[in-house]
């Protein structure tokens, strides 16, 4: 642990085994309006929460007593699993809830899953959705607090947190770092909490990909701050620090905005060839799940250079340090 | 009746002919739960509307004399806002047969439009332009490409890329326009295009106009006065800065920020940016816009409390006209008879109607109140304004000399 994290416990709280931070947050929808400090918060929080899956039980007390629902609207494992796994650790009640196509064809609507959700009265609820912004319509509606695990093409902050404390790993201070994100950027709620977590912990981040799978509005010269756009993956990649390859939906092909998978995979593919192209080192990230061969190639994915089982296992200690801080802080 | 117009302006009121409204959506027959005929048009009256133009986009469609002579009655019996009806360009709004233009217009029907969509068919829409010659009313069209705006569902620029939404990008409405234009000067037809919205889609009419094509147009009050920020959750005013520095104390100067993905925000053509907006008031100042609409389009709650996305277009918009007009006078955008011209002559000429003569509305421009579904009198509250104080209310309506709406003096 770093000197500044050790700060004292709420007065009143028996001891900690994590220290208390500063957090005035209820919700984690996007990292988009984070001050650095908040980010460092949960960065650091990650790291004793790392601790504890290290031991051979790996479990901590921290949200005794509190429930935690994974409310997931669009189908996911990796995520609802990472989720589950960091709330068991925090010995948290879990209650998994999935409203999936055939629920909304009964009629079920958000604002009815929003009012269950409202009586069973949980701690957190994390959730997934397939429409923008449709944890800030549950953030407005509920008690409990709401963590984004992925919405539309808007965010997903855990996983834009998770990368940042891999890469931090990976090299150390981020400052002046680069960082090559490569593929669907439009679609990509990766893309965007990757750049709102990254950006203020100091990196620079080049967009690669088809324009057709880019904001036109980036595209044409209005990128957020720290933000350049690179069409030609072969130049992004030349001394870049990291790579963070996104995953390419197939029906993007169908949709007309790619002539084909083949040739996306020959021109934006993250081959060991283009891996090269970086800094020696340079590692390579992937949220996962990949499609081998189109936007990675297999090569890469399980090459010495990919950091991508390291994010899967980070996600579960970021993800608990998220729980703790919005439930594990405040007086019962 | 005679108003005593000096006593009004004594006390600081502002009187006026009533207002017309091209284009609101009163949603009588089959969407009774948003709006009825007889709420829309006393929505109307409160707004200052004596008139309004009801929208065929109903279900059934308004594109049988039968059903334009219904609409007429429900509208004399509401005893509000006059109604007059707008019947479809096409059967049943499906795209591919004119209606009965010349049999819907001796039934009452004053403009033809399929709005809620455009007429696709370039073909068909030159045949409407053309055979509405015969009927003597003008065709009011919707312009949007409707593949460029497919699944789109705010205004695409950095807003809708920030917010990971799919965006309606300017150009689906302006080369919609550039369509519509020409084929006005092919036929010599008589076109109104409905609510424009961005500052191609001026600029295009503004040179039509130059060449002599007969083309008329509207915008609407959100269009001139709200942006894309706000379905980020900004709730500042395109012009804050203006009216900040011409009065302080106005009461949308308060930039108090509501929620992001608000589908109150939501509506098409979207919210643009305020580039677009300084245009579409540029535009009403040097006459390229003819008209100021509401595009009123009341939805129930089912189909607003739901995702962004999911939700349907529209904001309810004739109880706040008169706040958000005077907000752009009083940032200076516009002088006040411009802004009331395009409330009356501007719509009266598109319809080609004289000004009902005892059509009055009083305005109490200093009138602070909140928009809430209390004070709102349209059955539906689905407007990004619900919450905030505004300034500037209708206190009295006044149709063919009879006292139908006054408030009480504060």
């Amino acid at each position: 642990m770093s000197e500044r994290s050790h700060r004292e416990a709420a007065p009143g709280r028996p001891k900690a085994e994590f220290p208390a931070p500063k957090w005035n947050r209820h919700h984690v929808l996007s990292t988009e309006d984070w001050s650095r400090a908040e980010i460092e918060t949960v960065l650091e929080n990650a790291h004793a929460m790392a601790e504890v899956l290290s031991r051979p039980v790996r479990r901590a007390p921290a949200l005794h007593g509190r429930t935690v629902i994974l409310f997931f609207a669009e189908v996911s494992t990796r995520t609802r699993v990472s989720f589950e796994l960091a709330a068991k650790a925090l010995s948290a009640d879990v209650i998994n809830i999935t409203a999936t196509g055939s629920s909304v064809e009964k009629g079920e609507t958000l604002l009815d899953t929003v009012r269950t959700l409202q009586a069973l009265g949980g701690d957190v609820v994390v959730m997934r959705h397939w429409a923008s912004g449709a944890p800030y319509f549950v953030a407005e509606r509920t008690e409990s607090a709401v963590i984004n695990a992925g919405d539309g093409a808007h965010a997903h902050p855990s996983q834009g947190l998770l990368d940042a404390y891999t890469l931090r790993d990976a090299l150390g201070d981020l400052g002046g770092k680069r960082v090559v994100i490569v593929g669907d950027v439009l679609y990509s709620r990766v893309a965007r909490s990757d750049i709102h977590t990254l950006v203020p912990l100091g990196a620079e981040i080049t967009l690669s990909g088809p324009p057709t799978l880019m904001p036109a509005a980036w595209r044409c010269g209005s990128l957020p701050d720290k933000v350049r756009y690179e069409p030609d993956v072969d130049r992004a990649l030349d001394g870049a620090d990291a790579v963070i390859a996104l995953r390419l939906q197939r029906e993007r092909a169908d949709a007309g905005l790619l002539p084909s998978l083949r040739e996306y995979a020959r021109v934006w593919g993250i081959t060991d060839a283009r891996v090269a192209r970086m800094r020696p080192e340079a590692p390579v990230l992937h949220p996962g799940p990949m499609n081998e061969g189109i936007e990675i190639d297999a090569a890469v994915a399980h090459g010495p250079r990919s950091l991508i089982e390291r994010q899967v296992t980070n996600g579960v200690a970021i993800r608990m340090a998220l729980l703790y801080l919005l439930a594990g802080t405040r007086a019962s | 009746m005679k108003l005593d117009r000096d006593a009004f302006t004594a006390r600081g009121l502002i009187v006026t002919r009533g207002f017309v409204d091209l284009h609101a959506h009163l949603r009588e027959p089959g969407f009774e739960e948003s709006e009825t005929v007889e709420s829309g048009a006393r929505a109307a009256l409160r707004g200052g509307f004596t008139t309004v133009c009801a929208m065929p986009n109903t279900e059934p469609p308004i594109d049988s004399p039968g059903a334009v002579r219904e609409l007429i009655e429900r509208g004399i019996a509401a005893d509000a806002a006059r109604v007059l009806p707008v019947a479809c360009i096409t059967r049943g709004r499906a795209g591919r047969e004119l209606s009965d233009m010349v049999e819907l217009a001796a039934s009452g029907a004053v403009l033809f439009s399929d709005d809620g969509s455009p007429v696709e068919d370039g073909r068909l829409f030159r045949s409407a332009l053309e055979y509405s010659r015969s009927a003597g009313r003008p065709i009011s069209e919707h312009p949007q490409d409707l593949a460029l705006t497919r699944h789109g569902v705010m205004h695409e620029g950095v807003v809708s890329a920030a917010l990971g939404i799919a965006g309606m990008p300017a150009a689906a409405e302006e080369s919609a326009i550039a369509r519509d234009l020409s084929l006005v000067r092919l036929t010599g037809g008589s076109l109104h295009l409905a609510h424009v919205s961005t500052a191609g889609a001026v600029e295009l009419v503004r040179q039509a106009k130059a060449e002599g094509v007969a083309v008329t147009c509207e915008v609407t009050p959100h269009h001139l006065a709200l942006t894309d920020e706000w379905v980020a959750g900004s709730r500042e005013l395109a012009f804050i800065e203006q009216l900040k520095e011409a009065d302080p104390t106005h009461p949308l100067v308060q930039s108090r920020p509501g929620i992001a993905y608000d589908s109150n925000t939501k509506v098409n053509p979207p919210l643009r940016t305020a580039a677009d907006v300084r245009a579409c008031w540029a535009g009403l100042r040097d006459g390229t816009i003819d008209a100021i609409a509401t595009d009123h389009a009341p939805h129930a709650s089912v189909r607003k409390d739901v995702e962004l996305e999911a939700a349907a277009f529209g904001i309810a918009a004739l109880e706040t006209a008169v706040p958000l007009l005077l907000a752009g006078v009083a940032a200076g955008l516009a002088d006040l008879d411009t802004v009331l011209a395009a409330l009356t002559t501007g719509p009266a000429r598109v319809l080609g109607r004289e000004l009902e003569p005892n059509d009055w509305i009083v305005i109490d421009p200093l009138r602070e109140w909140t928009v809430s579904t209390g004070e709102l009198v349209s059955k539906s509250a689905n407007t990004p304004l619900l919450g905030r104080t505004v300034r500037g209310r209708v206190v009295m309506a006044v149709v063919g000399g009879e006292t139908r709406f006054e408030e009480p003096a504060a």
